[in-house]
Formats: C-alpha cells, sequence, structure tokens
C-alpha cells in the first residue's frame, strides 16, 4: 500500500503488517528489515519503510498505574490522548507532550519528543523509568538508566532503529485541574520576543507563534503564550467541584483534498495577521482548558490535507543558546523573502539535554510548515544552509528531505550512531526510508 | 445510578472489543466472554484501568450449545445489553469443498449466535427489558458466488433477529440488527478494502452505542452500504446470476 507521514510527503510504496503479538513481531523481523510506525506522525518518511512497515497501533494495552506514584506501565502503541482520557480526572497528566495527542507512546519515546516546558523539564525521555525492547534477532530486553544502559540511551531519540519498543514505564505528573492560566503577550519583533522568552524562563509552558511574514522592524513579531496547570483555587466556583471536566467540543473534519492554492501568500498572511489581532486584544491572563491548549490542532481532524494532494513539510531546527538570536532572524528572513509562507511558525526556548542522539539542546527551536513545491524545497536548503552556518541540528521526526551529508554535517553524533548500529548489526532489520536517505 | 452491564459475546474479535470499550468509557460494567477467556486477562486489566469499571472475563463457545444457559447463569449479573460479535467467515473455495467447514460456517454465524439470543431473549423478556445487539451482514442480503456459505448463515440471523424483534417489541426489550459493510479487523486483515466503504470498528462502536440511544432497529453503519445493497437487492435474478460480483 501507499504510506507517508503526517505532511502526505513524500509517499512510498510499503507493505504494512499489523501484529498483535510478540511473536508475530519476532516472525516479521525473522523476513528481514522493517521499521516501527506509530500512529505516523512524524511528518516525513521515518515510520515508512521499503519492504515492511510494522504498523504497533495493536500493541495498545495499558498494564498498570500506580496511583501513588503516577508511574503507568503500557504497551507501546497506547495513544497519549487515551492516557489522557483515562487518567486526568484522576489528578495526572503527561509530563511531556508533543503539539498533538494523537501519537503513541513508542513514537514519542523513539523521538523523544519535547513540549513547551522542554526549558524547564527536559524532553519525554527523562520521564521514562524502563522500555522493553525487542531487538534485531527477536530477544526482548528490559532497558533503563540502569540496566542496558546505552540502548536505552540510543533508543531515545533513536527513530526506530535500535528496535521496537513494546512496553514502556512512565512517569505521569500531578495536576489539580484540567485547566491552564494562559498569560498571552504580543510582542512587535524577534528581539523583543527573545527578551520576553529569556525572562520568562520560570513559567512552566511557554511557546510563541510568529507571524513569519512579518518583515524589517517587525521581523518575528508573535505572541507569547505562556501556562501553569491551574490548581483547584484559580478556577471558577462553579468549575471547582469538577475540576477535571471541561465543555465537550465539537470535532470538525477536514473531508477532502483542499486544492494546494488555498494557501497562497495571501491567505497565509491574512491568517496571521488575525491570529496576530485577536490575540492582542485577548492578551492578559485567561484560563485555557487543557484541549484547547496543548492540541488546538486536534480538533480539525485531518487538517493534513489542507495542503492539498501534494502535501507539505516542516522544517525544525534547534540553535545554541549563542547563535540563536542572528540565526533565528537569517531564518526568517530568508522565509519572509521568499513569500512562501508557513502556517505555522513556532518558536520553543530549549532547556540544556545531554543525550546520545535526541534532537534538544540549549537554546532555541523553530518550526515553521511549508506546501511542497518547488520553491519551498529550495527555501528549505537555504534554511538548512543557515542552520548549519548557525552550527544548528534538525529535528528527524520532521525531516522529509534533508541529505545525508546535511545531517553528517549538522551533529557529530552521527557518526557514533552508525557506528552503534553497524556493531548491533541493527542496519539488517531495521531500515526506513529516512534512514536510508540519511544512511543511518 | 449504577449503569446497566453490557456483555460482549466474541470479545477477542476487533468490533467487540470496540463496542466494550464505547460502553465502559460510559461507565458501564463490562462482561467479556470469548472460547479463551484466560486469553482476555490483558484486555481486562487495559480497559479496567482506562475506564475504571468493573471488568469479568468468562468462557463462552457458541458451538457449545449445551453450556449457554449455564454460561448465563455463571454471569455476576443477567446483563442490561448483549452484544453478539461471533462470526466465521473462513475462504470461500475451502468451504465449497468442505462440508465440513461449511456447516462450521454455518453455525458460528448462525445456529450459535441464535441459541445464546434465544436464552438471552427469553430472561430479557421475563425481566421486562433489555436489548440484542446482533452483528450480522450484508453479506447475507443476498447470496453471492464468491460468499454465500458465510451469507447465507447471516441471513439466517438477519432473519432470526427480525423474528426476534417482533416477537419482543412489546415486551421491553429492544433488538438490533447491525448490517455493517467491510470493518478493517482481523477478518478482513489480508483483503484489499476500498477505504471509502471500510469502517473503523470505533465507527462501528459508535453506530451501535447511538442506534441503542435513539432505539433503531436495523443499522448499516456506512450509509454508503444501503444505496450499494438495494441496488445489488433488485439486479433480478436472471441477470444477477451470470455477474461476478
Ligand atoms: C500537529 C503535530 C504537532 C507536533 N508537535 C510536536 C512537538 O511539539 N514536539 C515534538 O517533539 N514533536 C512534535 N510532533 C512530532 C511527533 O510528536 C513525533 O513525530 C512522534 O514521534 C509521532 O509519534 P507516532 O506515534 O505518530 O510515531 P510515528 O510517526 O508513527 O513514528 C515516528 C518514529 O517513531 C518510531 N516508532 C514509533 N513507534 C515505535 C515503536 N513502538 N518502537 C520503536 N520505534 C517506534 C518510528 O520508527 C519513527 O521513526 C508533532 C507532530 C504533529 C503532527
Ligand atoms: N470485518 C468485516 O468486514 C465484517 C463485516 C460484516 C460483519 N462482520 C461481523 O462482525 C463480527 C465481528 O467480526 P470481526 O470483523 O471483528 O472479526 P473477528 O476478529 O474474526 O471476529 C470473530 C469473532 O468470533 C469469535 N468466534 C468465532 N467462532 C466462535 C465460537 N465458536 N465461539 C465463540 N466465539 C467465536 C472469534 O473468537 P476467537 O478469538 O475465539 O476466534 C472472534 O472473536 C462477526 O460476526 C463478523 O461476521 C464483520
Amino acid at each position: 500500500m501507499k504510506l507517508s507521514g503526517w505532511g502526505r510527503y513524500p509517499v512510498h510504496t510499503t507493505a504494512l503488517c499489523r501484529p498483535r503479538t510478540p511473536e508475530a513481531l519476532q516472525a516479521e523481523l525473522a523476513d528481514g528489515p522493517v521499521i516501527a510506525r506509530g500512529n505516523g506522525r512524524a511528518y516525513g518518511d521515518s515510520a515508512v519503510a521499503q519492504g515492511r512497515t510494522v504498523q504497533m497501533r495493536h500493541f495498545s494495552h495499558m498494564i498498570s498505574f500506580d496511583d501513588a506514584t503516577g508511574v503507568l506501565v503500557a504497551e507501546a502503541g497506547v495513544l497519549l490522548g487515551d492516557v489522557i482520557t483515562a487518567f486526568l480526572s484522576r489528578g495526572w497528566f503527561p509530563p511531556v507532550t508533543p503539539g498533538t495527542k494523537f501519537v503513541t507512546l513508542g513514537g514519542m519515546i523513539a523521538a523523544d519528543v519535547h513540549g513547551k516546558n522542554h526549558h524547564k523539564d527536559g524532553s519525554f525521555g527523562s520521564f521514562v523509568d524502563w522500555i522493553e525492547l525487542m531487538g534485531p534477532d527477536g530477544v526482548i530486553k528490559r532497558c533503563s538508566p540502569r540496566r542496558n544502559k546505552e540502548l536505552f540511551e540510543w533508543t531515545l531519540g533513536g527513530m526506530g532503529l535500535t528496535g521496537v519498543i513494546l512496553r514502556a514505564a512512565i512517569r505521569l505528573r500531578p495536576v489539580e485541574s484540567a485547566w491552564i492560566r494562559q498569560t498571552t503577550r504580543a510582542l512587535p519583533n524577534l528581539e523583543a520576543a527573545i527578551e520576553a522568552f529569556e525572562a520568562a524562563d520560570e513559567a512552566t509552558y511557554s511557546v510563541a507563534w510568529i507571524d513569519c511574514l512579518s518583515k524589517g522592524d517587525q521581523l518575528g513579531r508573535s505572541l507569547l503564550m505562556l501556562g501553569e496547570h491551574a490548581a483547584g483555587d484559580d478556577l471558577k466556583k462553579s468549575r471547582k467541584k469538577r475540576p477535571f471536566e471541561v465543555p465537550v467540543k465539537s470535532k470538525r473534519t477536514i473531508p477532502f483534498d483542499a486544492p494546494g492554492l488555498a494557501l497562497n501568500r495571501f491567505t497565509v498572511r491574512a491568517f496571521n495577521r488575525l491570529y496576530y489581532w485577536n490575540g492582542t486584544r485577548k492578551a492578559g491572563t485567561t484560563l485555557v482548558d487543557w484541549d484547547s491548549y496543548f492540541y488546538p490542532l486536534d480538533a480539525i481532524l485531518g487538517w493534513n490535507r489542507i495542503y492539498g494532494r501534494r502535501g507539505f513539510m516542516q522544517f525544525q531546527c534547534a540553535l545554541p543558546l549563542e547563535t540563536s538570536a542572528e540565526g533565528l532572524k537569517a531564518l526568517l528572513e530568508a522565509t519572509s523573502a521568499a513569500g512562501a509562507g508557513s502556517f505555522l511558525a513556532v518558536l520553543k526556548r530549549f532547556g540544556a539535554q545531554e543525550s546520545r542522539f535526541s534532537f534538544p539542546m540549549a537554546g532555541y527551536t523553530l518550526a515553521l510548515d511549508f506546501p511542497v513545491n518547488r520553491t519551498t524545497l529550495q527555501l528549505m536548503e537555504r534554511l538548512d544552509a543557515i542552520t548549519l552556518a548557525h552550527q544548528g541540528r534538525f529535528y528527524l521526526a520532521k525531516d522529509s528531505r534533508m541529505s545525508a551529508q546535511t545531517l553528517r554535517s549538522s551533529d557529530t553524533r552521527v557518526s557514533d550512531f552508525e557506528a552503534m548500529r553497524a556493531a548491533g548489526g541493527l542496519p539488517a532489520r531495521f531500515h526506513s526510508k529516512q534512514s536510508e536517505r540519511l544512511s543511518l | 445510578m449504577s449503569k446497566g452491564a453490557v456483555l460482549i459475546l466474541g470479545a477477542t474479535s476487533d468490533i467487540g472489543l470496540a463496542v466494550a470499550h464505547r460502553f465502559a468509557g460510559l461507565g458501564h460494567p463490562v462482561q467479556l466472554a470469548a472460547r479463551d477467556a484466560a486469553g482476555l486477562e490483558a484486555t481486562r486489566t487495559d480497559m479496567a484501568l482506562r475506564h475504571n469499571v468493573e471488568v469479568t472475563t468468562h468462557a463462552f463457545d457458541a458451538l457449545a450449545l449445551e453450556s449457554h444457559a449455564g454460561f448465563i447463569d455463571a454471569l455476576p449479573e443477567l446483563p442490561r445489553i448483549a452484544v453478539c460479535a461471533v462470526g466465521l467467515m473462513g475462504e470461500q473455495s475451502e468451504n465449497e469443498a468442505d462440508m465440513e467447514r461449511a456447516v462450521r460456517v454455518m453455525r458460528s454465524n448462525y445456529e450459535g449466535p441464535a441459541s445464546i439470543f434465544g436464552h438471552l431473549a427469553n430472561r430479557f423478556a421475563a425481566r421486562g427489558s433489555g436489548a440484542l445487539v446482533g452483528i450480522s451482514s450484508v453479506a447475507g442480503l443476498r447470496g453471492r458466488a464468491t460468499n454465500y456459505i458465510y451469507g447465507s448463515a447471516k441471513a439466517g440471523f438477519t432473519a432470526y433477529l427480525s423474528g426476534l424483534r417482533n416477537r419482543l417489541a412489546g415486551e421491553g426489550v429492544h433488538v438490533l440488527t447491525v448490517l455493517p459493510g467491510f470493518v478493517a479487523t482481523r477478518m478482513t486483515e489480508d483483503l484489499e478494502l476500498p477505504e471509502k466503504l471500510t469502517a473503523e470498528p470505533e465507527e462501528v462502536a459508535d453506530a451501535i452505542e447511538a442506534a441503542l440511544r435513539k432505539g433503531r432497529n436495523i443499522i448499516y453503519v456506512r450509509k454508503i452500504w444501503w444505496g450499494i445493497m438495494t441496488i445489488i437487492c433488485n439486479i433480478p435474478e436472471r441477470i444477477f446470476k451470470g455477474m461476478k460480483i
């Protein structure tokens, strides 16, 4: 069948197998190389293999939960959204969450995902007590910061290339309500945005949306959104009695492939303006329910279709603190000059992170969405070059087109990753279209 | 007020499982029944964790007719809703060649489900309440060369459900016939199914929950199947017999 990531680009032909037991998975491995696939929310080709792709959604049992510590043991195919549904009402929330709840625990570990709280809490990997990993020989190993430590560390951010994660123990965080106290600040340009981020390092959550078509003095004008889990006392009287209940929202579905033109530079500009002014008017502190705060896009099912049949790409890089201001400016200038538009431009602050192959590093991360066409593909190469010139690196969970050379120039850890793969006999058992393209 | 229990017959099936999750999510205690009750343990734990409801597991073989009455007696309570997702499709070519296989398909889709529903119907009628949900199939609406062994058994089950509904209409017991078109499950895993015509098990579960709430009698899950089947059923037999569909 034809399969792609969330960006619907590139599309590859693969056989999708759906094992239901570890034995069935072992049999798949014995037949030659595969890649594990969670819920297909990585943008590019990380979870698609030449040959066979192993869909992990049938491994979706929750196994145990400890009310005292918040430790959940579950199979890798469990969706983050289901974890929230099950445990938020009991006072627990994911310690780190990406911008969609439709991801699996396995996918979150393999990409070592980050949230709006990375500057405070680190990546998802810091909340994983252990994993059970099926290796190239079909043997299942328990890996943790103490046991099979190296394998554990390589698997965080290892993009499915170290084996198949079957189960994991993760630590949820206690919360008093399902609400977030959000403070929004409109910032006139990039400099002001960075200053505001630095001043807000105590905030649990911080993220900025950037109008990426603004130019000159206004380059990088943005809305910074800070958030805290609301305490019971922050809620209105009527809500205090049921702090974990939020109003039910209707879901909208994008039923067909919108034409690629729907997002030309004018509609993008209009969208950004609207967003900016709307936000300015609402500036100040408001209470927002968890779903609207963390997952605004999830309310529109299948929104990846608005970019039309040709699909879209995301560019996401991280820049070290020292070069962030300059590098971000260059990235935004190049984007603005190309006029190629980006529906979503998101800026986040990363805290320090030591890891074998994960994406985050102390500094800033910028993410931009583009429809796929010749102009944007060229623009992405320029963005690659700017990132390299500022000692930045790229997020594999978003990548769909980078070259092996670019990756190597960005990250000295790549050769260690390759050596580890070779030593473990991994290339013969685990590969994706991405790992082939990047020669990992 | 506590909600009534929901019994799932064929709880290892993807559709049965999705229905169980749907009702457990609404706070109903769930009784999971399948041939291999021990194999349901992981599902039981998962469901109880996710939905914070009581989940029990029970051994049930649709073909062991003599065990059916005792099976119901052993349940923790007589359920409010019973859903039968038991079914067996097999390979048409094998079913044609081997009558033992054919009879097994017939019994698994008709005789077994009808027997257990017969027992449940009598008890629900005596109590004066309850709902029976039979998962039959559009394959039962017209026999086709490619699938008539399975189809004929489903036809029998569909007619049986219709008769039960008629009989129990005045007795406070509701009967819902579900005629899903293609559903992406273990049963159809190896078939290439057209995406627009194929429902996810969760869709079937949502449709069943909504249909029970609204007191509907017969549902098709994806509405397009009503149209397709209306056309198929109206093709004159002399033309139909020469067709390959
Ligand atoms: C709207 C949106 C917002 C996002 N926001 C963020 C964000 O804020 N921060 C962030 O970090 N990411 C973000 N992402 C990216 C997303 O979190 C990651 O791509 C994540 O890995 C997707 O999980 P998945 O289950 O869909 O995995 P897939 O996309 O199916 O797979 C992703 C990778 O994980 C591997 N994998 C999956 N399951 C297993 C397993 N069981 N064993 C071994 N390897 C496995 C695959 O091989 C692949 O390499 C976002 C994505 C979207 C669509
Ligand atoms: N998938 C479709 O496209 C489709 C379309 C229309 C209707 N249906 C119907 O939907 C129902 C559920 O099927 P499914 O698609 O979810 O496929 P499935 O996973 O193959 O389900 C069949 C179920 O029937 C059970 N079963 C078979 N014989 C049994 C017996 N003698 N006693 C007890 N249980 C028995 C199986 O249990 P074991 O695990 O013990 O084998 C399994 O749980 C079936 O009635 C099927 O005919 C399916």
